[in-house]
């Protein structure tokens, strides 16, 4: 049964809560937002949740990793989401790692996963080069000239793009030693190379990404992830990972936010009752609560999907995707309503939650996108 | 009807000779004069504009001209406001005097004190804000809890008001205040001048989403107040409140439609933003959503107009009462739409890597959360609209 917690998966959730809600608060991303912290997280919480064993939960055994899939890794996430907690996990973790696990040759992973499970290593995807999700209209190429492979295009939205220690740059092969003519790439590059010119952004979020620009930037042998017809195919895969991950925090982010609400209705008292007892809040509220139940079984399905290793993946992913995408919208905007005045001011969390929604609305996929990419894989 | 057209082509000559350029734009907030005691003036633009218009008594042209205003028939003065949009005119001078203590005052107040503030409104002399919430009285606005106790020659208040815009600012608040704590809530209301430089009164900035501080907390701390300062009979501040409300519900619709800020428009942030085939957009999702948009703005567009066409002869209808209601749920959406067709471009908080109308997007859309609940919220204007327009029967 994939669709309710194990005993291990809820212990794992229960720790996570116990561990976020001490140390990770809503008030740290408070702190790091009104400090402007140059990186956005906190890198000793981050060394907390790698002593916890997160940083491995996903990863193969004979890499260090726990092997705890995605179902384990969700429940992290979600506590994640219900503290609007900025960490490596989504940038490192999930999109990073599994592209190194689904694409990687033998010394790349022994190089890189257990460096990951470690917490030496954070990595950060660069794909999208518009303002919208494209995973296919990307001009970013790796040509080889001399001898030598080199890199250009620039890059934006890239999450953690401004922290992370390496980026995976997803690039067109146009070296010509692929039959494909537009060979995907992946390709490794240290942040810290002559040509990658990194500009941090400040979000809505407060969680900050990054636009890159790479320049004639020389690529070492053993940085490219992927060669060959396989590249977009592995691309599909880690983007759909990074969409069902995304999803198990937004999850949470929404069952928090509304939560909170609900305390609100049953606290707040006007007209001499709590407003709570006005049923034009409660059928939204109930209807909030449908919404949510429907959601959390896509999105344990699709977490399953992944551990499971199904083709209906990609499927599962997109509905998954468009819905939370939905859900989160809803719930944040409903949140700040039934506040009242309050709702929107700083001072309340609520706003945060939903600066934070929007967000992850446009990261790997709005919802028009998915669905269009629901019905296309369903063939209508 | 000819002389109203001799009163457009007037209106029209006069407006292009003496408005300014640089006034015929949308006004950023911190292009906008609000007036005050110690108010300086954004920019030369705005001053000549505001003194001009002064000067011509076009600040409340619908006013009567014994309290500064212009004395216009309602038929002129929106001929005035359709020429003042034509040209798309600032306002010379934003104001809570004008747009809501103004109109109750005239209503409500005595002679001395139409004579007292209504000039000094229209000159642009004295900033006032608006003190009805209170922690414990949102929607339940009836419920307020500041005191002003009797004290023979002076009442003396306590107590505090809270979303106050602009008190910081202000140099008047217009305030609701429990004078007979006694009575049933309606009844023990009286509508109170307060000078905001008197004795105990403090104001606290609170800082919005959006990450203005346009709100503040107002705290009365035994302030004495002279008893010429309450408009209306004593406890019988309510139905001046409820007046007053109406006037501010309209103008918080109207701002729907014609939002000051300079805002991209969907349609415009489409062409920018998405990619077109054969002349359509793209995204059929995106597509879909700004048709929606596009046609409620116009139906709300056509209502404004039905609303003034209906008042000024005289029919009655609903629809004045729908437009707190649909124009602010309008642009919360319409604000929606435009992070939606931005995509990551709209999610710049500050900062390199956005463009000004990226970032100004984000932040409007943040305060456009703002409009459904001030003024009284959605959910208030759908029981009214249940109540007083449906006659369903409350619980
Ligand atoms: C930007 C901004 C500026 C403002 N400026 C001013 C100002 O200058 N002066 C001033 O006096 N006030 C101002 N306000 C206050 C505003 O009028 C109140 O916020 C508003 O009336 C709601 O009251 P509340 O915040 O206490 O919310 P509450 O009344 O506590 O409402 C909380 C939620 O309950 C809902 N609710 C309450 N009663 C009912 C009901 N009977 N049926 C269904 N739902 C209900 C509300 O709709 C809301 O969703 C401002 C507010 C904002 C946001």
């Amino acid at each position: 049964m994939a669709l309710v917690l194990n005993e291990e998966q809820r212990l794992l959730r229960d720790t996570a809560r116990e561990f976020l809600t001490k140390n990770a608060p809503v008030a740290e991303l408070r702190r790091l937002r009104d400090n402007c912290d140059e990186i956005g997280y906190s890198p000793s919480l981050w060394q907390e949740m790698v002593a916890l064993g997160w940083a491995g939960i996903p990863v193969q055994e004979a890499f260090g990793g726990l092997d705890f899939g995605y179902l384990g890794l969700g429940v992290v996430l979600e506590e994640t989401g219900r503290t609007l907690t900025p960490s490596p996990l989504f940038a490192t973790l999930v999109l990073g790692a599994s592209a190194i696990q689904l694409g990687g040759n033998e010394s790349q992973k022994e190089r890189l996963l257990p460096a990951i499970v470690a917490g030496e290593l954070t990595l950060a995807l660069a794909l999208e080069e518009h303002n919208h999700h494209n995973p296919t209209g990307f001009s970013t190429s790796l040509r080889k000239e001399n001898g030598q492979y080199l890199l250009n295009g620039s890059k934006c939205f890239v999450l953690d793009g401004h922290s992370a220690d390496q980026c995976l740059v997803v690039a067109r092969n146009d070296s010509g030693c692929t039959q494909s003519a537009d060979a995907v790439c992946l390709v490794l590059v240290p942040r810290e190379t002559d040509g990658v010119q990194c500009d941090r952004t400040l979000m809505a979020d407060s969680r900050n990404a990054a636009n890159l620009t790479f320049q004639n930037v020389v690529i070492e042998d053993g940085w490219i992830i992927g060669e060959g017809s396989e590249g977009q195919t592995l691309l599909e895969a880690v983007l759909d990972r990074g969409r069902v991950a995304l999803c198990a925090e937004m999850l949470g982010l929404a069952r928090e936010a509304f939560e909170r609400t609900v305390d609100y209705l049953k606290e707040r008292t006007q007209f001499g009752v709590k407003i709570g007892s006005f049923q034009a809040l409660q059928h939204r509220a109930a209807i909030m609560l449908t919404e949510l139940e429907l959601c959390q079984s896509v999105v344990l399905q699709a977490l399953t999907a992944v551990d499971e290793d199904s083709d209906q993946l990609p499927a599962m992913a997109s509905l998954a995707k468009a819905k939370m995408n939905e859900l989160v919208q809803t719930v944040t905007n409903e949140a700040v309503q039934m506040h009242g005045g309050i709702g929107v001011t700083d001072e309340l969390d609520i706003g945060l939650f939903l600066k934070r929604a929007r967000v992850c609305m446009q990261v790997l996929g709005d919802s028009g996108y998915h669905k269009d990419r629901y019905a296309r894989l369903c063939g209508y | 009807m000819e002389e109203l057209e001799a009163f457009r082509r007037e209106t029209r000559t006069w407006l292009e000779e003496n408005c300014p350029d640089s006034e015929r734009q949308p006004a950023l907030p911190d292009d906008q004069y609000w007036g005050g005691r110690d108010a300086a003036f954004p920019s030369e633009g705005a001053r000549v504009w505001f003194e001009r218009m002064r000067d011509k008594h076009w600040i409340a042209p619908e006013w009567p001209s014994a309290y500064g205003g212009g004395g216009l028939s309602p038929e002129q003065a929106h001929v005035l406001k359709q020429e003042l949009k034509r040209i798309r005119a600032r306002p010379p001078l934003c104001s809570l005097g004008l747009w809501m203590l103004g109109p109750a005052l005239l209503e409500f107040g005595s002679e001395e004190q139409k004579l007292e503030h209504l000039p000094s409104i229209v000159r642009g002399e004295i900033r006032w804000c608006q003190g009805y919430s209170e922690p414990g009285s949102g929607s339940d606005l009836a419920s307020v809890q500041t005191r002003a106790e009797d004290r023979g020659d002076h009442f003396l208040v306590n107590g505090s008001k809270i979303w106050t815009t602009g008190a910081d600012k202000a140099d008047c608040i217009f305030c609701l205040v429990r004078t007979d704590p006694g009575a049933k809530k309606q009844e023990g209301i009286s509508f109170l001048l307060i000078d905001m430089a008197s004795d105990g009164v403090s104001a606290t900035p609170i800082e919005l989403i959006s990450g203005e501080s346009e709100f503040c907390q107002t705290f009365f701390d035994d302030v004495l107040v002279p008893k010429s300062n309450l408009v209306g009979e004593i406890n019988k501040g309510w139905s001046i409140a409820k007046a007053l409300l109406v006037h501010e519900r309209k103008l918080i619709a109207e701002m729907g439609t014609e939002s000051p800020r300079k805002q991209i428009t969907p349609t415009a942030a489409a062409r920018e933003y998405l990619p077109f085939s054969d002349g359509r957009i793209a995204d059929a999702h995106l597509r879909a959503a700004l048709v929606d948009y596009e046609m409620l703005l116009q139906a709300i567009a056509l209502t404004h107009m039905r609303c003034y066409e209906e008042k000024s002869t005289g029919t009655q209808s609903a629809a004045p009462l729908i437009m707190k209601y649909v124009g602010t749920e309008l642009e919360k959406a319409k604000s929606e739409l435009l992070l939606a067709i931005m995509g990551s471009k709209g999610l710049g908080w500050e900062g390199e890597g956005f463009s000004q109308i990226e970032l100004d997007t984000l932040r409007i859309w943040a305060f456009s959360k703002t409009l459904t609940i001030a003024g009284g919220t959605s959910e208030i204007q759908l029981n009214v609209l249940a109540k007083r327009v449906l006659g369903l029967p409350q619980s």
